[in-house]
């Protein structure tokens, strides 16, 4: 019978069915970081349990690391104390920890991909939410809490419900000036920030096809802003290119098998989708939100919904969050100025943003009322764009050159917005209070639309900035 | 390991209504700055509860009927749609727990938050959209009025009121059976675990 990937991944990962119908499902890569691992390790040790597959586990830092300093012990004794934690965590029980003196470190997400343990066909679990992104090479990757990193560390399992799949179709060539970013945050607004709730996405159509395993994996990333717990690509001649020679990935002999077997995880032609959905990627415009969810988003070029526009059940959160965006229904979304622009995260921090990115910064310079900063997703990241030059191209205009992590995406660390500054933001979410300051407001938006925005000192449509 | 089978809550509510309400909202991120869970209670919706200014606003979980639900470390929380969205911090109904609060009703939970939530035997019950309107009224009318979550009869009352609630059969199964926490189910079969392992080659090094 034709099958999904999904199905397959599952069916080769289930160990059997428990006792509540669920089913117990083998975990075949476990990241860890900083944040919601310690609980877990402390939650064994009372236990008296182990790590079943140490060499399964793979642990980094990313969400505490302050990105401009580089030694330790780092001014917040609260972040040494969890990155310390985190080193005798690994080290008792033999895991391989990515560290900050090892050139690898980065966002866990960023992390996997880059040394090749992220691989198509298997089961990934990680203590935080965007772990989808790793569906991008066709692995099945879900975010778990704690209790559940416990569980993943002493078993190498979880006890799970399948899930639905709903395939994702986008078809058709962008426009210039539209990115991955865009399909992404078009796609929630218009399934809804819980239209994914029981889903696995399954992201397909010829616009993946031609996209880079870069700006697959930035899709996969938001589908949980989507509501959807895991989003895939199938994976192709693309994914299997991006793995090879890379630290974790098969060598030799190893390497054909692998790819035969990567190959033949794909969804089957004729399989059942529980749901379809076809996007054309011509309809799809530079995208930016206005409110306090990702789902509450436009068109650069269109004006913010009037309230009455909208059902009942929108209305409400919309109106709550106009207040605190300090912005008003019905007028355009395009001239709104801005405080702080912000480039990186796990949606937007890899070398094909700042890339991009700085390939229209170049020469021009951040207006003088913004301050703006630039954090490479990873050590590798950051090494990659040295040799490139990309960190004179960002310092030279204006922007702050920080070292790997999370960063302004969350408030874990001291890069935090002030007031109600509004902050033009490559990153995921732009809930209340999501970059440090309960009053302070964000803007989701594509890396380059970021430099529009840093340039122009507003929130700005990137393609008349630029002419593209 | 033996839990308290977990059939039936009954205790004061307090509502905390609004959609979409995400787990930073829940818990805000600088909180997380911790190795333990401890004293996360106290911080639980921090940033709605105190303003900018470091003051007290008005806020559900700052009146004295919420101030009883952490003195009993027993309590409804009736919330809105899609509750507990975006990150997967645990942080999130821990400190709701934590707080004093031992079952949630609402309309619909995000999945990592409501699998968080079982896993620490809290129970999240959904009810329809109407018949939450109606719960959300008379727990806003009288804070602090006693709500009856029945997890083993799939209703929830209140005032003399029933409604029809559901909740996923596997946590149902777990919570009221005293297996809410998943561990010794995962940790009973290790031959299993090993078989499954084995026949797959990236895990096996084969
Ligand atoms: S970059 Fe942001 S979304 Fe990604 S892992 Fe870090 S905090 Fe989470």
């Amino acid at each position: 019978m034709a099958k999904t990937l999904f199905q397959k991944v599952w069916d080769a990962h289930a160990v059997r069915k428990l006792p509540n119908g669920q089913t117990q499902l083998f975990i075949g890569t476990h990241l860890i970081h900083e944040v919601t691992s310690p609980q877990a390790f402390g939650m064994i040790r009372d236990l008296g349990l182990k790590v079943k597959y140490p060499q399964r586990t793979f642990a980094t830092v990313d969400h505490i690391v302050p990105t401009n300093e580089l030694r330790e012990p780092y001014s917040d004794p609260i972040a040494q104390e969890m990155i310390e934690a985190l080193r005798k965590n690994t080290k008792d029980f033999g895991i391989r920890f990515f560290d900050t003196n090892t050139g690898t470190q980065g966002i866990v997400h960023m992390v996997g991909p880059e040394q090749g343990i992220t691989q198509p066909g298997t089961t990934i679990a990680c203590g935080d939410s965007h772990t989808a992104t790793h569906g991008a090479f066709g692995a099945i990757a879900f975010g778990i809490g704690t209790t559940q990193v416990r569980d993943v560390l002493a078993t190498q399992t979880l006890a799970l419900s399948p899930l639905k799949v709903r395939r994702i179709e986008v078809n058709g060539r962008l426009a210039p000036g539209v990115y991955a970013k865009d399909v992404i945050l078009h796609i929630i607004r218009v399934l809804g920030v819980n239209g994914g709730i029981g889903y696995a996405y399954e992201y397909a159509g010829s616009t993946f096809d031609a996209f880079t395993l870069e700006e697959r994996m930035t899709v996969c990333n938001m589908s949980i802003e989507g509501g959807a717990r895991c989003g895939y690509v199938n994976p192709d001649q693309k994914t299997f290119d991006y793995i090879k020679g890379r630290p974790y990935a098969p060598k030799g002999a190893d390497w054909d098998a692998a790819v035969e077997r990567w190959k033949s995880f794909a969804s089957d032609p004729g399989c059942r989708y529980d749901d379809v959905v076809k996007f054309d990627a011509a309809d799809i415009r530079p995208t930016v939100t206005w409110g306090i969810t990702p789902g509450q988003a436009v068109f650069i070029d269109e004006k913010m919904p009037a309230l009455e526009s909208l059902n009942d059940a929108d209305r409400q959160t919309a109106a709550d969050a106009y207040q605190h965006m300090k912005l008003s229904p019905d007028t355009p979304i395009k001239g709104t100025k801005v405080d702080v622009a912000f480039l990186g995260s796990c949606t937007n921090g890899r070398i094909s943003d700042l890339r991009e990115a700085a390939k229209y910064l170049k020469g021009r310079k951040v207006s003088p009322s913004v301050k703006a900063i630039v954090v490479p997703g990873s050590q590798l990241t950051a090494i990659q764009a040295v040799k490139e030059g990309l960190d004179k191209v960002f310092t030279e205009a204006g922007f702050e050159w920080r070292g790997a992590g999370c960063s302004m995406c969350l408030a874990m660390n001291p890069d935090k917005l002030v007031g109600d500054q509004l902050c033009a933001s490559s990153s995921n979410r732009n809930f209340k209070g999501r970059q440090g300051s309960q009053t302070g407001r964000t803007v989701l938006m594509s890396p380059v639309m970021v430099v529009a925005a840093a340039i122009t000192g507003q929130v700005a449509d990137a393609r008349e900035v630029f002419k593209v | 390991m033996s839990l308290a089978k977990i059939t039936l809550v009954r205790a004061s509510a307090v509502a905390v209504p609004g959609d979409d309400i995400d787990t930073d909202r829940i818990i805000p991120a600088r909180f997380l700055r911790c190795v333990t869970f401890d004293g996360l209670g106290e911080h639980a919706f921090r940033d709605e509860r105190t303003g900018p200014d470091g003051k007290e606003r008005a806020h559900p979980l700052n009146t004295p009927e919420a101030a009883a639900v952490s003195k009993a470390k027993k309590g409804v929380m009736v919330v809105g749609f899609n509750f507990g969205c975006g990150s997967s911090r645990e942080h999130a109904p821990q400190s709701i727990w934590r707080f004093g609060f031992t079952a949630i009703v609402g309309g619909s939970f995000a999945e990592i938050f409501f699998g968080n939530s079982t896993a620490l035997g809290v129970p999240c019950l959904s009810l329809s959209k109407d018949d939450l309107a109606e719960l959300t009224a008379l727990v806003q009318k009288q804070p602090g009025v006693e709500v009856t979550v029945d997890v083993e009869g799939l209703k929830v009352s209140c005032e003399g009121r029933s409604w029809k609630a559901t909740i996923p059969a596997a946590a149902r199964d777990g919570l009221i059976n005293g297996k809410w926490d998943p561990i010794a189910d995962l940790l009973g079969d290790d031959g299993a675990v090993n078989k499954t392992a084995n026949g797959l080659a990236y895990v096996a090094g084969k």
